[in-house]
């Protein structure tokens, strides 16, 4: 009997270290990736990123988006509300982190979409349409045209300008960036520059409302 | 009567010594794996797949006690500790890297592979499943004798 007690005692010893490193290193590691985005604060926001909302709130989300993401497709609705239902006290600044295969050329098309003014109605449309074109979690680039036609987008001139070396310089960009803050998952979010460590969508809220009140008061 | 009693419970003693060894590399496996998310490699799965049922096997087979576990758990030991030997040697590039079958996912020989900044996590698999299988050979080899 005593020998089940030692046995029993062991276990859970074992789960309580396990569970106490567990805190520790996530602890540890969300004041690290706190400390990186402080201190690479130009690394969040390029001039050349897409933004959405009032330009002058006292608020940004910055996502680093794979429009192959499930989940990014699945937190989109979420992240729109958050900016519109805010009255202006919050906009949101796109990034792009192609980290499914093939991503990065339909990355490239939404870049050309933008220089027709059709950024958010074709990611929106890609969101939507994400099972057709991505395939065992691998994107397929060609079959994304027929999908982002109704956005009234000119597909000749998006396929020639999705390889014009400004579009390249954006996305490789956006690619380094993502790498300097450690963005190893999609959506990654950051709230005026605080990362959002423990993922989901509550916490998400949590973080964009408590910024609001600290840069709006009340 | 004492002396079978002293002997059952030195046996004992060794299968909860195993099964300790086994739960700490089980554990440290999901936390490397689950925590601190550095990807399994191919072999590292094989590994865990011989490591993870000794910690149910040997726990049953402890309490109470029952030295046929041993019978069970030791094949799973030596075919773990086959594998870990294997991905040691891949490690240290004594076996030549293109005989690998890692296509996918985590290389097998990378060198991030490495906790504390200096131990190899494929030497400390290996370390574990040599433990095992020794602890558990010599509680067959005094049940053998009696």
């Amino acid at each position: 009997m005593n020998k089940r007690i030692l046995v029993v005692s062991a276990g859970l010893l074992a789960l309580v270290v396990f569970a106490l490193g567990v805190f520790f290193y996530t602890q540890q590691q969300a004041q690290q990736a706190a400390q990186l985005a402080q201190a690479n604060r130009t690394a969040l926001v390029r001039p050349h990123s897409p933004a959405f909302g009032n330009p002058g709130a006292k608020v940004t989300i910055v996502e680093f988006i794979d429009p192959a993401c499930e989940t990014c497709s699945a937190f989109f609705p979420l992240v729109k509300s958050l900016v519109g239902g805010s009255s202006g006290q919050v906009n949101l600044v796109m990034r792009y982190a192609p980290l499914h295969k093939g991503s990065d050329e339909v990355v490239k098309i939404l870049e050309a979409a933008r220089m027709q003014d059709l950024y958010w109605p074709v990611l929106q449309a890609l969101l939507k349409s994400q099972s057709v074109w991505v395939v065992h979690h691998e994107a397929r680039p060609e079959r994304v045209w027929d999908l982002i036609q109704d956005t009234g987008l000119d597909v000749a001139k998006a396929r020639a300008d999705m390889n014009s070396p400004r579009v390249a310089e954006v996305v490789a960009q956006d690619i380094a960036d993502g790498k300097t803050l450690k963005v190893t998952k999609t959506p990654g979010f950051f709230v005026n520059g605080k990362p959002l460590v423990d993922f989901g969508s509550d916490q998400l809220k949590a973080l964009v409302a408590r910024e609001v009140r600290s840069a709006y008061g009340k | 009567m004492t002396s079978t009693t002293s002997v059952q419970d030195k046996s004992w003693l060794w299968v909860f010594l195993a099964w300790l060894v086994a739960l700490t590399a089980t554990l440290g496996a999901l936390f490397l794996g689950e925590v601190m998310g550095v990807l399994p490699c191919v072999l590292c799965w094989y590994q865990r797949i011989a490591m993870f049922p000794l910690v149910i096997i040997l726990a049953v087979g402890l309490m109470p006690f029952e030295e046929r576990c041993v019978r069970y758990a030791l094949p799973l030991a030596v075919v773990g500790w086959i594998v870990a030997l294997y991905h040691s040697l891949l490690y240290w590039g004594v076996i030549p890297k293109d005989l690998v079958p890692c296509g996918e996912g985590a290389s097998c020989t990378d060198v991030k592979a490495v906790l504390f900044g200096f131990v190899p996590v494929p030497l400390l698999s290996i370390a574990a499943f040599s433990l095992v299988v020794v602890i558990l050979s010599i509680v067959k080899k005094g049940s053998r004798n009696e």
